[in-house]
């Protein structure tokens, strides 16, 4: 039942993707524009600062993810449909994690152009370590994805929900944002840095247990209104 | 609480006339000297911040899953004085550190993560007011994540190597000449803080309560 329902909830937003593209291109085009203007502000005769690829990309991911929750859940606002969907007689916690699953599908394909794209800018050796790479990228985004999705739920009923959304995520998710740039850049050493790369791999997995937790718990009391 | 608010209020203030009597009267760190004295202020109002956390993470969980407007007032106010205590923990550390390091601040884990719990708890105060109707819940929900923080906080100089002292400094204090003292001085100024704490916490928890009273007026004069 908890599996289906998140499934069902996962393919009903994937089926309205698909008809507009609409979130993924805005989401894409915003974090292609991100990486553009912190080569602008970074980037010295030719050459960018030795770690700055490391946090271009994840302040590109966390940037282009506010947009993503923003969209999706302002969708569901405008058609009503979040009401009709807490109104359904299925687990809540199965919803979130189905809105929570849409939301990584949409940011790891994300992650599949920017990643490639900052490489290719910076002359960072993301590849090098691949695994270590997809550990960090695919932990740090499931962290935020999972207090995103929380929060920009709850900010459905809010006035200012555009404004509150930021302001709520980044402090929360700082612990998430740093571990991420830190584990990328002990990558991007050379030699690469891997037992610090591990390091910052399972400070991301503990807080992803500790938001997936925390968020999960609350998603319930949160949505009743 | 309202029978010994008053005669808590003036023991509270003899213990703050006395605290830098006793402080100035503590012996001398061995390197730090003069500067070293600001550390009873800085410990004893972290103190009051872990306490305004443990109880504004325990009302926010009791108001999102009981739905009792006590504990909705008890967060609140204790949020407010979390944001207030870490300022002037972030405040008079910066001074320190100042004097000790030789810099105003420096990007480190320990200090890193208590800038982080500000801006929680600045996010907090900003959706209880601007969030509209509804916004307590959210509010309750930014204190559950923010009081989540603490342990890391209070660990992230042990886990990581930084500037700031780590937390064993604190039971090898009474191991070191003089440390006998310097930890009773210690342990006044955070009683005083804590009592501080709960006394404007009382405080605000009440005004946060004739206000509820007053809109339920109002509404019932109007209808």
């Amino acid at each position: 039942m908890f599996v289906r329902t998140a499934l069902l909830v996962l393919k009903k937003d994937f089926a309205i993707e698909l008809r507009s593209y609409e979130v993924l291109s805005t989401t894409l085009f915003f974090a292609v524009s991100c990486v553009a203007i912190f080569s602008f502000a970074f980037v010295r005769e030719g050459q960018a600062p030795k770690d700055a690829a490391a946090g271009i990309l994840w302040i590109a991911i966390a940037f282009a993810g506010t947009l993503a929750l923003g969209r999706t859940f302002e969708r569901e606002r405008y058609g009503e449909t979040l009401k009709a969907l807490l109104l359904a007689p299925a687990p809540r916690p199965a919803i979130y994690v189905g809105k929570l699953l849409g939301i990584l599908a949409l940011l790891f394909t994300t992650e599949a152009l920017i990643v490639p794209m900052v490489a290719f800018f910076f002359h960072a050796r993301f590849f090098d370590q691949s695994l270590y790479l997809l550990a960090l990228l695919s932990l740090g985004t499931i962290g935020y994805a999972a207090v995103g999705t929380l929060f920009a739920a709850m900010l459905v009923r809010a006035r200012t929900r555009d404004v509150l959304l930021p302001i709520l995520l980044y402090p929360v998710t700082i612990p998430v944002i740093i571990a991420g740039v830190r584990g990328t850049a002990a990558l991007l050493e050379s030699p690469a840095d891997l037992p610090i790369a591990s390091l910052w791999i399972a400070m991301l997995a503990f807080f992803d247990v500790v938001f997936v937790t925390l968020s999960l718990w609350m998603f319930e009391p949160l949505m009743t209104e | 609480m309202r029978k010994i608010f008053l005669p808590l209020v003036v023991v509270t203030a003899a213990m703050f006339v006395y605290a830098p009597i006793a402080i100035a009267l503590a012996p001398y760190e061995s390197t730090m000297l003069l500067v070293q004295k600001i550390f009873y202020f800085h410990f004893a109002t972290w103190m009051a911040v872990t306490a305004a956390l443990t109880v504004c993470g325990i009302s926010s969980a009791v108001y999102l899953f009981k739905g009792s407007p006590v504990a909705d007032r008890i967060g609140a106010a204790s949020a407010e004085l979390v944001a207030v205590f870490t300022l002037f923990g972030l405040v008079s550390g910066s001074l320190w550190a100042r004097k000790a390091w030789g810099i105003w601040w420096d990007w480190e884990p320990r200090l890193t993560m208590a800038f982080m719990l500000e801006l929680i708890f600045f996010g907090y105060i900003i959706v209880r007011r601007f969030g509209g109707p509804g916004a307590e819940k959210l509010a309750a929900a930014m204190g559950i994540f923010g009081a989540a923080t603490a342990p890391f906080i209070y660990k992230s100089t042990d886990w990581w190597r930084t500037i700031h002292p780590k937390t064993s400094v604190m039971r090898t204090l009474t191991d070191t000449p003089g440390g006998t003292i310097m930890w009773n001085v210690v342990i006044f100024c955070s009683v005083t803080f804590l009592i501080l704490f709960a006394l404007v916490l009382a405080a605000r928890v009440r005004l946060e309560q004739l206000r509820g009273d007053l809109d339920r007026l109002y509404l019932a004069a109007e209808d």
